[in-house]
């Protein structure tokens, strides 16, 4: 029996504890892993969109690749925490956490592996530099050079070529014959359409002027035409074979199989966030509080350890959501308040019915087990219930965007679980290393009390 | 007074299509009545009919600084028709601003940025400058599966939570009762709910259906059953204990009874934290945990006044007499109880 509670006792101590390691561990990481609290994009600012096939007819293969051309691009931002998810049939999901310009970006996320040919006007235009073309004239700006203003950037050059046209089956690795010193790595490309028929009138026009090549808003290249490409195909000449596999893998992998079109689209600034992460707080904290008076003053001691538990249950649930992690939105925090109430009624089913135990004329230690063993069917039943609802809103959620039902589910079926914990071996654990010190005259202390005249006990079982 | 709370049932009844009716009126008929269209009498946010909303603040003007007819006029010659326009303020760091909520048809899905840039440019022009807080665009597809995910997702709970009770009490006598009271007494709840949100759409015109409308929705039901089946699983344990001379009415009494304190307190507790929510939770939450108020309210209440009694009436077959001479409210109708 003693042995029994110092077990109990040691698993809550060494849960807490740990609980406590992850909420507080230096650096926030803990064991090599990353145990920051993620915010959802209500809350930390950022943009969430559903982008969707244009056309019906399409692979899963193809979405695929789409999703992992635009994981590529996503990653290329450098924003971090960002989400690229298949969801349904049709659809990919990206989450772009603390975007100044959402909009922006999801745009150029949503553009194919844009391969264009600019009149540069007889300038050879450095490699690497950023440049506006007038089929792109609004280029995203990566973390790596913060420009504030696109018209920073210089005129928009006159796009010769269409990205939308290039046939990326011609896109094939290559070596440049005739250059000086050799052969020198290279890729092929072709055009189609409309885009080959501007290109070859353009370097018809132009021999012995640089036209620049260029990927994404990026010069490439500015190579001098030495002939016209009369069949809209030719080579990029490039400096290394590395430098060649890159453009490859951009052009031939980075071109989006499938257009997409944008579904949804959710953006909110990150002043917004806070202000609701900082009413949030205020509100649990609130919400707590209030609750952990009414059940001191309604239950005393056993009020007491409860309003204990609870905090456990908040350290455990936190250190989960670090952990696994979940990343918290707004109904998640509504979920988690909510799940409190839950907790909070596991103990009060125990309390009264310990009330009810002890008033029928049981000794202390027998209407404790009674409490808890005849409220256990009570919580278990409506525990599965809730949970059932908590699994058919996070499989029907999907549809409302992967953050906004999904995380309240998550947090409130989490919460179920977790207080059952705190209920079943933390309060109960509390309570029987505090019966020993009960006697009749202190039983306000637990919040128990007498019938004058016991009856006999009608339930004798 | 306590021992009456199974005789008086057919009081709590009526007390339950008193609050309903109204509800049903502003979902069902209100709309008729006032625009000769049949339609749902509930507004449904951009997530389930489609349409952008926009959140724009003006940080250096007082709320009275700017005009609904401004905002209207900005967007409309950016392109959009007939915007929705509502202006409140929004306090930040003591200085109020003034804030518009604005909703549009759904952004153009090829020009996304141009759209938002129109509108911005539209608006510093006329108005001055402002940051767009908030922008959420929400296509006609996903709105529509949002819609019959809604229902499946509304649905498919009652249906898992039905066969969940009828499993858990198969070792009371007819079991399968249990899970259709619980239904009912939820139905009865979705129903308080959804009346109340009608009414409130009629009243406020702010206050729309949204997903986290659905969430409410969706965590009453599982709070519902929650109240519900800590009553049930008293009755069921007093019946395994029946007493010579005790009525099925009576155990249920009885159990009601003993339930009484818990489900009191809960409720307490659960109204606290909700009215802190209310109170501190801000605006994007408020609208959300009055519908979750009243869910829990009148959830508690179904699973005491509704739910056990129904198990009573079913137990005494008493919609026999309904339709007859009178109503068996006694109670002490006699009646198989037999297993």
């Amino acid at each position: 029996m003693r042995s029994r509670e110092l077990t109990s006792l040691v698993l809550i101590i060494l849960v807490t504890g740990l609980a406590i390691w992850i909420n507080w561990s230096p650096n926030e990481n803990f064991f090599g892993r990353d145990v920051r609290i993620r915010l959802g994009l209500d809350l930390q600012g950022g943009i969430q969109v559903l982008l969707r096939t244009a056309e019906t007819d399409f692979s899963r293969d193809e979405l695929e690749t789409a999703r992992g051309v635009i994981e590529r691009r996503v990653n290329a931002l450098g924003v971090g925490e960002t989400v690229v998810q298949l969801a349904g049939g049709d659809r990919i999901i990206v989450e772009l956490p603390g975007v100044d310009n959402p909009e922006q970006a999801v745009e150029t996320l949503r553009g194919t592996g844009r391969l264009e040919f600019i009149d540069s006007q007889g300038q050879y235009l450095p490699t690497g530099m950023l440049v506006r073309t007038s089929s792109s004239p609004n280029p995203l700006l990566t973390e790596l050079e913060p420009v504030e203003r696109v018209e920073e950037l210089g005129p928009v050059f006159q796009s010769i070529t269409d990205g939308a046209d290039l046939d990326t089956g011609a896109v094939q690795p290559a070596f440049s014959q005739g250059a000086i010193g050799g052969s020198r790595p290279a890729v092929s490309f072709a055009f189609r359409g409309e885009s080959a028929r501007s290109l070859a009138s353009f370097t018809a026009r132009s021999v012995g002027q640089p036209m620049c090549i260029v990927l994404d808003n990026r010069i490439v290249s500015c190579p001098q035409i030495n002939a016209a490409l009369t069949d809209g195909s030719g080579i990029i000449e490039v400096n290394s074979e590395i430098d060649r596999d890159n453009i490859l893998n951009q052009l031939k992998y980075g071109a989006l199989p499938v257009p997409l079109v944008i579904e949804t689209s959710r953006s909110v600034t990150a002043t917004l966030g806070q202000e609701s992460v900082a009413t949030s707080v205020v509100a649990g904290i609130v919400g707590l509080t209030i609750v952990a008076i009414f059940m001191v003053i309604f239950y005393r001691l056993p009020g007491l350890l409860a309003t204990v538990a609870l905090l456990i249950y908040t350290l455990i649930s936190f250190a989960i959501y670090r952990y696994i992690p979940i990343t918290l939105t707004l109904p998640g925090i509504a979920g988690f308040i909510l799940s409190i109430g839950l907790a909070v009624d596991a103990n009060i089913l125990i309390f009264s019915r310990l009330r009810e135990e002890y008033r029928r004329g049981r000794e202390i230690r027998n209407a404790l087990e009674r409490g808890f063993q005849e409220s256990w069917s009570a919580i278990r039943d409506s525990s599965v219930s809730t949970l059932i609802t908590c699994i058919v809103l996070f499989l029907f959620g999907t549809s409302f965007g992967v953050s906004i039902i999904q995380g309240f589910a998550l947090t409130l079926g989490l919460g179920v679980i977790v207080s059952l914990f705190t209920a079943i071996v933390i309060t109960r654990t509390f309570l029987r290393l505090m019966a020993p010190f009960f006697s009749e005259e202190r039983s306000w202390i637990f919040g128990l009390e007498r019938r004058p005249a016991p009856v006999a006990a009608t339930a004798s079982s | 007074m306590l021992e009456q709370l199974v005789n008086r049932r057919y009081w709590w009844f009526r007390l339950s299509f008193l609050l309903i009716v109204p509800g049903l009126y502003f979902l069902l008929l209100h709309p008729l009545i006032t625009t000769g269209r049949f339609e749902l009498g509930l507004r449904a946010s951009i997530d389930f009919s489609g349409g952008a909303l926009w959140e724009v603040r003006f940080a250096d003007k007082a709320p009275d600084e700017v005009t609904s007819a401004e905002v209207f006029q900005a967007f409309s010659s950016a392109g959009f028709e007939n915007p929705i326009v509502q202006m409140s303020q929004i306090e930040v760091d003591g200085m109020l601003q003034a804030d518009a909520l604005v909703r549009t048809r759904a952004l153009l899905p090829d020009a996304l940025l141009q759209e938002r840039q129109a509108v911005e440019a539209a608006v510093n022009e006329q108005i001055g400058p402002h940051t767009i807080e908030r922008l959420e665009s929400v296509g006609p597809t996903v709105s529509r599966e949002s819609t019959i995910n809604a229902f499946i997702a509304v649905i498919g709970a009652l249906l898992a939570i039905l066969l969940y009770l009828w499993w858990a009490f198969r070792e009371a006598p007819h079991p399968f009762r249990y899970g259709m009271c619980a239904v009912i007494s939820i139905v009865h709840d979705v129903l308080i709910v959804i009346g109340f949100a009608a009414i409130f759409s009629a009243l406020n015109p702010r206050f729309e259906v949204d997903a986290l409308f659905l969430t409410a929705l969706l965590t009453t039901l599982s709070f519902s059953v929650h109240d519900t089946i800590v009553v049930f699983d008293r009755v069921r344990e007093n019946l395994l204990d029946q007493q010579p001379g005790e009525s099925f009415g009576d155990i249920v009494n009885h159990s009601l009874v003993q339930t009484l304190p818990r489900s009191i307190n809960t409720q307490f507790t659960t109204l606290f934290t909700l009215t802190a929510l209310i109170l501190f939770g801000g605006e994007t939450l408020r609208n959300f945990v009055i519908v979750l108020l009243i869910g829990l309210i009148s959830g508690t209440y179904s699973s005491i006044f509704n739910a056990a009694q129904l198990l009573v009436v079913w137990e005494y077959r008493e919609w026999r007499t309904w339709f007859g001479r009178g109503r068996g409210e006694s109670g002490e109708t006699p009646a198989p109880t037999a297993g």
